[in-house]
């Protein structure tokens, strides 16, 4: 074994590439429970490559076959079922530890020089992530899979001047037709998942380049001992490795008890419209994204005033898409001294707070069909979103912070 | 640890608190049992005779459906297939779409999915919903589908209600008489039928169970290789937890 290791390594650096990436990968020693959510993140991409390559052996991409072959593969393919739930149930378990992966970036200030390349592969990484989820969900080709596809593409038509031809040239077609499931289907299976493991190992190789930061927002590489490895620091593997195991078993017990037990999740991974085939003629009653979409389509119907003569619907297009773009520009947002918001003073916490809450309320508004009341509400969340963003550059700046200790913390 | 689970769970939370939700029509609710073989088979047998003639269920296979309900293959081919088609094809019918189309107003759907689509209850509601209504085409018309183009298909079995039946609201007994109101959803019958209104429901029942199972026929076993995976995934935390716990000794 040792021989062959030998044999490989003077060809290959895979003895180096261990030890920078895993076993002398110095990560600060008080990671918390927001850090699993990285390499659950990774687990669950696995999870998807895997279930994904196994459904396309079965699934057949055309107008004609796609819902009956999901069918098929539900009850004549050997453990169809519980690919096709891994998969589906993935999906939503994919953005829900996306989500908290964001968040416990925004609360310690993961994204502050130097880790702006590793906030910025990661919101590439989301970005890709929401065209994977969308494409992926047309594949069913179900009432939601199609009305869900169609709205959202028809938004490029609020374009001004190009709008109408750009959601043509999506679409392939005057509406969403089997030409769009087929390109929809290869850019799934194929061009996106290509370019998700791309940015993936880009947004790995960044952090393993600046070293981790902690729920402290210490620089551990200051405190070095004689052998140069850093007093806060313990190496990856083992330590954070069977420490991720631990991670690894709770939300494979939470993944697995919706997988067997929970499927439709009471239709939020799966919408009941979508156990219908799609028919061009029949729109259903109630046209709703999927739960991970929702915020923004909250943001999108929160709009409701034509401006310089330009549509409603264009302004909301250009909100949804604001609401995204502005996070990108995030580590040049965020002007306080110190990154975690254990020192960060009052403000930047209710600040956050406020945020958190807002997004989950728009959530929930853009599942639901909309009111005068939820619009209105909805209008007042998407400006605190905002806010929350265009004021940190003052609040940051002006709130007193808390002295940074020279060590991590518990 | 306590606080790691906790944070775990704490994340997926929202998940289930927004899995709510509802429909405007009114309904009288019930839980399917699909480990009810009886059930299941005197459902599939009101299927094929009442519902199969218009409706298919071509996602599914009479061979699947006769192993998993413990009917034997060649009981099930004789009686409970009309089309002659193989034990093993899948179970659609002879109805021509088009000409459905012409006949109903819209083709009688496939209703392999039906229960997952609208909800078992909504389904249980239906098929008790129906009453005399002269203005429309075929007589009759539903509480919980206003206006279908569907015919009351088991007048023979219910009657014909002659008042809109009052599906969603539960019997209750009168205080000082005793007497039990609405314990039948329809108050006054145009026809009789076959049955009483409490037989009519039990079959309406075993209809919905079965409609239900055909829905998601590996629920019973999903179900049943959940619990080994959980019981698996538990021990597995166990030793993961100890292994952390060993390496962890001596970081401070």
């Amino acid at each position: 074994m040792q021989k062959i290791i030998q044999w490989v390594d003077e060809r290959l650096p895979i003895v180096d590439a261990w030890n920078n990436h895993l076993a002398k990968y110095y990560a600060p020693k008080n990671f918390n429970v927001w850090y699993f959510f990285g390499s659950l993140a990774m687990l669950v991409l696995v999870n998807q490559l895997v279930t994904g390559i196994w459904l396309t052996m079965s699934y057949n991409p055309s107008a004609e076959g796609a819902f009956s072959s999901v069918e098929y593969i539900m009850r004549d393919v050997e453990w169809g079922w519980l690919l096709r739930y891994l998969h589906s149930t993935g999906a939503s378990a994919f953005f829900i530890v996306v989500y908290l992966h964001m968040f416990r970036g925004l609360m310690y200030g993961s994204y502050q020089k130097p880790r702006e390349l590793i906030w910025i592969f990661g919101m590439l990484i989301y970005l890709v992530l929401m065209a994977e989820a969308f494409m992926g969900y047309l594949l069913p080709w179900g009432q939601m899979s199609y009305w869900g596809a169609q709205v959202i593409v028809n938004l490029f038509g609020a374009i001004p001047v190009i709008g109408d031809d750009l959601s043509l040239w999506i679409r392939g077609d005057y509406l969403i037709s089997g030409i769009t499931l087929n390109r929809f289907f290869a850019l799934h299976v194929v061009a996106l998942p290509i370019v998700l493991l791309g940015l993936v190992v880009l947004h790995i190789l960044a952090l393993h380049e600046v070293g981790s930061n902690n729920p402290d927002g210490i620089d551990i590489k200051k405190n070095k001992d004689e052998n140069g490895v850093p007093k806060d620091g313990i190496p990856f593997h083992p330590y954070y490795s069977v420490h991720d195991l631990v991670g690894v078993a709770v939300f494979f017990f939470i993944f697995f008890v919706v997988v067997f037990f929970f499927p439709e999740m009471g239709g939020l991974f799966l919408e009941k419209p979508n156990f219908e085939p799609a028919n061009a003629l029949k729109t259903p009653a109630h046209i709703a994204p999927v739960w991970y979409f929702t915020p923004f389509y909250a943001m999108l119907r929160a709009v409701t005033v034509d401006l310089f003569g330009l549509p409603a619907k264009f302004w909301g297009v250009v909100v949804m898409g604001g609401a995204i773009a502005i996070l990108f520009v995030l580590p040049w947002l965020d002007r306080s001294p110190v990154r975690s918001i254990r020192y960060k003073g009052w403000l930047s916490r209710i600040a956050l707070i406020i945020f958190a809450i807002s997004f989950v309320i728009l959530g929930y508004l853009g599942l639901v069909p909309a009111t005068a009341g939820r619009t209105a509400l909805a209008q007042v969340l998407t400006v605190l979103y905002f806010l929350y963003f265009i004021l940190m550059p003052f609040y940051t700046r002006m709130e007193k912070t808390k002295p940074v200790p020279e060590r991590v913390t518990g | 640890m306590r606080k790691l689970i906790f944070g775990l769970f704490i994340a997926i939370l929202p998940a289930f608190a927004l899995a709510a939700g509802g429909e405007g029509v009114p309904m009288d609710h019930i839980k399917t049992d699909h480990t009810n073989k009886e059930s299941l088979q005197r459902g599939v047998a009101l299927f094929t005779n009442y519902c199969q003639g218009c409706h298919s269920t071509e996602y599914a296979r009479y061979k699947r459906v006769a192993e998993d309900l413990e009917i034997p293959l060649d009981l099930y081919t004789d009686n409970l297939i009309f089309t002659g088609a193989k034990i093993g094809e899948l179970m659609k019918n002879s109805m021509n779409k088009d000409m459905a189309a012409g006949w109903f107003g819209a083709p009688p759907p496939d209703l392999t999915l039906e229960a997952r689509l609208r909800g078992e209850s909504w389904v249980y509601s239906y098929l008790r919903g129906f009453y005399k209504d002269e203005s429309r085409p075929l007589g009759v018309n539903n509480v919980v589908f206003p206006n279908v183009g569907m015919p009351h298909v088991l007048v023979g079995l219910q009657g014909l209600c002659a008042v809109e039946p009052h599906i969603g609201v539960a019997p209750s007994v009168e205080p000082l008489s005793g007497n039990v109101n609405n314990a039948d959803a329809c108050p006054e019958y145009a026809l009789e039928g076959s049955m009483s209104a409490a037989e009519f429901d039990q079959a309406m029942y075993d209809l919905t169970n079965f409609l239900s199972y055909m829905a998601d026929p590996v629920k019973i076993e999903r179900e049943r290789l959940g619990i080994f995976v959980l019981i698996f995934v538990a021990i597995f935390f166990v030793f993961a937890y100890l292994l952390n716990r060993e390496y962890w000794k001596d970081v401070h």
